[in-house]
């Protein structure tokens, strides 16, 4: 057994979760690779969004693999920056939002 | 920044570059050798298709010193070819039927006999001429100014370096000042008619990755590149080359540096592409040094592998001998067979 969790190598044997469960596992990939076809977004902007959410999930083989691919696509450090912003702002803020139910329920039973 | 050879780097010497292919990753069989990999696909021995490319490289003095340059040119590289050399790759590729005059460098056109081997060239009869040009030259001298006049004269197909459309990432792989005066040598090959629509003036640009990373889709980055020039600098061009950086000479420096070889030839590897190996470049091209020395590629050139025929100087040219040849290979070859490939016309299959 691996002494870490994750192994960067994992990522490229992402693909072999099929041989488990054949049929899911390919519905998976192509369902996954149909979401980041040009589409109403190009596949430029689907990509940034991927490295946002990469980060509010925290997922390090995704941040891997979207950096990667940003650079691949010509994105600039800047526009990656301001993604990873726009996630921590929403993370933070769904954080946050919640006080609103805090401060009401702390309303609501104090005297 | 100088060249690895001015600064006595050992990986100056392409035997230093060969042994590293040589060992680790490739030599514990954790990666297969290109060898092997091309074998599993019925592939090896790699042989030449018909010749129809003499891509000459006219000297290893640049301009510019570039971080990933697999040339290790610079201004500091004196290797220029001579007119005696030039004439004798005039009469060998007229006596091989060799159609295409590919002109390379270094900066091609800083050899002081570049137009009269153009103007020879064209005496004989080539017409199809490319030129790699680093745009940076146009600009970089009064005696260059009048270049893309000379271009048009004789209809060069001009292949141009622009690493992306913006200063940031151009600069920092091509040195400060790079950007602007790319952009304004393209200017001016615009304004003689180089890729404006119906002028028949073909005006390409070259896109390499600033980094260890392979090229993203070249149809979506050529969009990009087209509608960033054309909004921000009203350029125009024809088509973009996607091309990937071969592991050897100053990029190989970077990624041994960095610490991303074994990352990036496993990325590579990973991608390789049995449809590219049919049409990668050493199948229908053959180098020549500036010293008139004949290689597959102008990478082999570069790692002195020199073509695997008894004669490999000009003086032996032996066009049978050279269409029965089998292409030498080593693990650098693996970014010429990355996902979509790559070759001096950038990708190569679909």
């Amino acid at each position: 057994m691996q002494k870490t969790y994750y192994d960067p190598k994992d990522l490229k044997d992402f693909g072999k979760i099929s041989e488990w469960d054949q049929e899911l596992g390919e519905k998976f990939f192509e369902y996954y690779g149909k979401v980041f076809e040009e589409g109403a977004l190009t596949a430029r902007e689907k990509s940034l969004i991927a490295l946002a959410v990469s980060h509010t999930v925290q997922c390090a083989y995704c941040i891997d693999a979207y950096t990667s691919d940003g650079l691949k696509r010509g994105l600039e450090r800047e526009e990656m920056m301001e993604a990873v912003h726009v996630a921590a702002a929403i993370k933070s803020g769904a954080t946050l939002v919640h006080g609103v139910q805090m401060m009401k329920k702390y309303d609501k039973l104090s005297m | 920044m100088k060249s690895l050879a001015k600064r006595k780097n050992s990986l100056a010497n392409p035997k230093n570059q060969i042994a590293l292919f040589n060992s680790g990753v490739f030599a514990n069989g954790e990666l297969p050798i290109f060898k092997q990999k091309v074998s599993e696909s019925n592939q090896y021995p790699l042989k030449p298709n018909k010749l129809e490319i003499f891509q000459v490289n006219l000297g290893y003095m640049c301009n510019q010193v570039c971080a990933h340059c697999h040339v290790d040119a610079g201004p500091d590289r004196k290797e220029i070819m001579t007119t005696e050399t030039m004439q004798l790759c005039l009469n060998k590729l007229k006596e091989s039927g060799a159609t295409t005059l590919d002109l390379t460098g270094g900066a091609p056109e800083m050899n002081p006999n570049f137009r009269w081997f153009v103007e020879e060239a064209s005496k004989i009869g080539v017409k199809d001429f490319i030129v790699r040009s680093n745009l940076t030259i146009l600009r970089a001298n009064k005696k260059y100014y009048d270049l893309p006049e000379f271009f048009k004269k004789h209809n060069i197909h001009v292949v141009s370096s622009l690493p992306f459309y913006k200063k940031g990432k151009t600069d920092k792989q091509r040195g400060d000042g790079v950007f602007d005066a790319s952009i304004e040598a393209l200017k001016e090959l615009n304004k003689v008619g180089y890729g404006i629509t119906g002028t028949g003036l073909k005006l390409d640009l070259v896109f390499n990755p600033s980094g260890a990373f392979l090229p993203g889709n070249q149809s979506e980055l050529e969009q990009e590149f087209k509608k960033a020039l054309k909004e921000d600098f009203n350029i125009s061009f024809n088509h973009l080359f996607a091309i990937t950086n071969l592991p050897i000479s100053r990029f190989l420096e970077f990624l041994v540096a960095s610490e991303n070889y074994e990352d990036y030839m496993d990325e590579l590897v990973d991608a390789y592409n049995p449809e590219a190996v049919k049409n990668v470049m050493c199948k229908n091209t053959i180098s020549i040094d500036w010293n008139g020395n004949l290689y597959d590629c102008d990478f082999n050139q570069q790692l002195n592998l020199k073509v695997a025929t008894q004669g490999t100087h000009l003086s032996e040219f032996d066009l049978d001998a050279l269409q029965k040849r089998d292409i030498v290979v080593s693990q650098h070859c693996y970014g010429c067979t990355a996902g979509a490939g790559s070759s001096c016309q950038g990708t190569i299959s679909d």
